[in-house]
């Protein structure tokens, strides 16, 4: 009797103290959006925690300064070309490697991960040389280049796990009751890929829009996206703007993600569930 | 003027293969097989896993293509023609309903393919799913119907657009018992009403028998046998079909003479009529295994002439009859089953008991000893195989 006693109060002990070191590590995951939302409201010009006073003024002045509405401006565009090209070419892609055998599969895998091991920074110094040597101004075409090369990754992973978890036989069944094959594609494919595309799309135009190192060497003046522009700003002034802005960014990004989880479900579309 | 001859293989042939070969890498999958299969029957493509049957039915359906010979379809060669034009019913073993469509979507999709008109599709849906007594669940999710709720949903939906040919793939193994033999009489009822030629492919032999008009077994990419299921299972063509369709006993015997179609093997004391035909080339007094089946052998009255001597090993009770596991010398595994209609059989030969065992007139068939160690199959079944 006694040892079983000792062995239920020790199973609580153990009990409080991993839950305590969830709460812990939650804590710590949550901790820098906390400060940064706090020290956005702060009444003074400096980035200091906790604030004294409070005030909203460093989100009009963030919301109004040009930079920021052009890097916000330039952002959009970037990532709306970036991840709706990788989109397309890292589905055809993944469709290609888990449908079809040919020479050097392994090579193109490896290639198309590539990015994962390349340091942002050297992709974008790459196309940094490469544009000046072809003698492309430092536009869109090659932020969007870059950008491309750097999400396609997530989204050929994306495609791929949802293509390993659709049945073969699916789109058999649909070719023995007549569906020619551009149809089984409509019919059949497409909706039940649609999680991994739409969740592939969403993690490529995240990345891509809070993409700073590699568009840090491609962007121009005229062409920053907003991180690079946070960047410049923060190499001059050190007010509470930069956490203004950065609550702003939280909030954009968690409204995407409540839109995709309204609308496929947040578990489907980060491929945690896989219903059949 | 001349009225054409009748053309029997245009009007009873609703499939036709000739010489059809498939070969996977350096692996030959069908070898040369021809299979000529009638309008509304239901044909059984029955042997092991690998043996090439699931080959055949993708090849009907044209997920494959033939490295030589012919496949027609009423008719009409369909080596060319892709899947979707060859007007063809299938159910897989995983069912295959479409997920993200409810169950009236999934089976109108052949029909919607086909462009028909809506208030059709609605009339043929609703027809279908009368016809497999699902009314009312049209508008579920394949999700939330039941594992032989599904399995009829599928069936409704391959049959919906009236295939010429319907092809099931091992549809029965993901069923469990009960139901399983509730949707085997449910789908050859339904079968045998609509008249639709069925190629049925599977590796339960039992199921074969039960379901078939005529079963092929296949082997190694080959037709060891065509024909209905009773002369499978009673006139098997080699030791193959003897011992893969249905539990036998081999027992060595001895050939005494062949006169005419009929051959005498003695066995013991007792003098056992075969068929001559499997035992061609072979001379008096050579050795021959005598190919029994477990309910053609019975235990011998006190006194009467024996075949073999032997001591109960293990009785299993079956409910109609017994299944009694005899060690008996003469047997090639050294055990025979004998299946013992009634329920005294427990009884009356408990375990340990020397009994001497005789053969029903005329229901053995003997084959040449075969060449060298065991053959797939070959031997008594052991208590766990037969025990269904």
């Amino acid at each position: 009797m006694p040892n079983l006693l000792s062995h239920s109060s020790s199973h609580q002990l153990l009990r409080l103290l991993g839950g305590a070191i969830v709460i812990a590590i939650l804590g710590f995951l949550v901790l820098p959006a906390f400060v940064v939302t706090l020290a956005a409201f702060n009444g003074k010009a400096i980035l200091s925690f906790p604030p004294e006073s409070w005030s909203w003024r460093w989100f009009v002045k963030a919301i109004a300064y040009p930079d920021f509405q052009l890097g916000f401006r330039n952002g959009l565009i970037v990532t709306a070309w970036a991840s709706s090209i990788a989109l397309i070419a890292g589905a055809a892609f993944a469709l290609a490697l888990e449908r079809y055998e040919f020479a050097f599969k392994h090579v193109l895998e490896a290639v198309l991960l590539a990015p994962l091991v390349v340091p942002h920074f050297t992709v974008g110094l790459g196309f940094l040389i490469l544009a000046a040597q072809i003698g492309v101004a430092r536009g869109y075409a090659v932020i969007v280049a870059c950008h491309v090369v750097l999400v396609l990754p997530f989204v050929m992973r994306s495609v791929y796990v949802s293509l390993r978890n659709l049945d073969p036989r699916l789109e058999l069944a649909a070719a023995s009751l007549g569906a020619p094959p551009h149809r089984v594609l409509l019919t059949v494919t497409l909706p039940l890929l649609a999680p991994g595309l739409v969740g592939g799309w969403l993690f490529a135009a995240i990345l891509s829009f809070n993409e700073f190192t590699a568009s840090l060497f491609v962007t121009s003046q005229r062409t920053q996206t907003l991180p690079v522009a946070l960047y410049n700003y923060v190499r001059e002034y050190a007010d509470p703007s930069m956490a203004a802005i950065s609550v702003i960014y939280i909030m954009v990004t968690a409204a995407l993600l409540i839109f995709a989880n309204s609308f496929l479900g947040l578990a489907k579309v980060l491929n945690v569930e896989h219903s059949r | 003027m001349n009225i054409p001859a009748e053309r029997p293989e245009r009007d009873e042939i609703a499939v036709r293969l000739d010489g059809v070969t498939k070969h996977f890498g350096k692996t030959t999958a069908l070898d040369e097989v021809s299979l000529h299969i009638r309008r509304g029957e239901l044909m059984t493509l029955l042997g092991p896993s690998g043996c090439g049957k699931t080959t055949l039915l993708n090849l009907v359906a044209g997920f494959l293509v033939p490295d030589r010979g012919a496949i027609a379809i009423d008719g009409l060669e369909v080596n060319d023609i892709p899947t979707y034009r060859r007007e063809i019913g299938i159910m897989f073993q995983s069912y295959a309903l479409f997920p993200h469509m409810s169950v009236a979507a999934n089976v109108g999709y052949g029909l919607r393919m086909r462009g028909i008109a809506k208030a059709e599709i609605a009339r043929r849906v609703a027809e279908a799913l009368a016809l497999i007594k699902l009314e009312g669940l049209g508008d579920r999710k394949p999700r939330q119907l039941s594992g032989g709720q599904q399995q009829r949903v599928a069936l409704a939906r391959a049959l919906v657009i009236r295939p010429k040919v319907l092809l099931l793939d091992e549809p029965f193994s993901a069923l469990d018992r009960n139901l399983r033999a509730a949707m085997q009489v449910e789908i050859k009822e339904i079968q045998k009403k609509l008249g639709v030629t069925t190629i049925f492919v599977t590796h339960d032999q039992g199921e074969a028998l039960s379901l078939s008009d005529r079963i092929a077994v296949i082997a190694e990419g080959r037709i060891r046998q065509l024909g209905a299921p009773d002369e499978i299972y009673r006139q098997p063509a080699d030791r193959f079909v003897a011992s893969f369709v249905g539990d036998v006993n081999v027992l060595r015997a001895r050939l005494a003479y062949v006169d005419g179609a009929t051959a005498t093997v003695a066995l013991g004391s007792v003098k056992v009529l075969v068929p001559a035909r499997t035992l061609q080339g072979a001379a008096a007094g050579a050795a021959v295994d005598l190919f029994v089946r477990p309910e053609a052998l019975r235990v011998a009255e006190q006194g009467a002439t024996v075949a073999a001597q032997g001591v109960v090993a293990t009785q299993i009770y079956q409910g109609g009859h017994v299944d009694l596991y005899v060690d008996v010398p003469e047997a090639l595994s050294g055990r025979v089953l004998l299946r013992l209609p009634g329920h005294d059989g427990t009884s009356r030969w408990p375990a340990g008991t020397r009994i001497g065992i005789t053969l029903a007139a005329d229901q053995a068939i003997a084959f040449a000893p075969a060449a060298g160690g065991t053959q797939i199959g070959i031997g008594a079944p052991t208590p766990a195989a037969s025990a269904r």
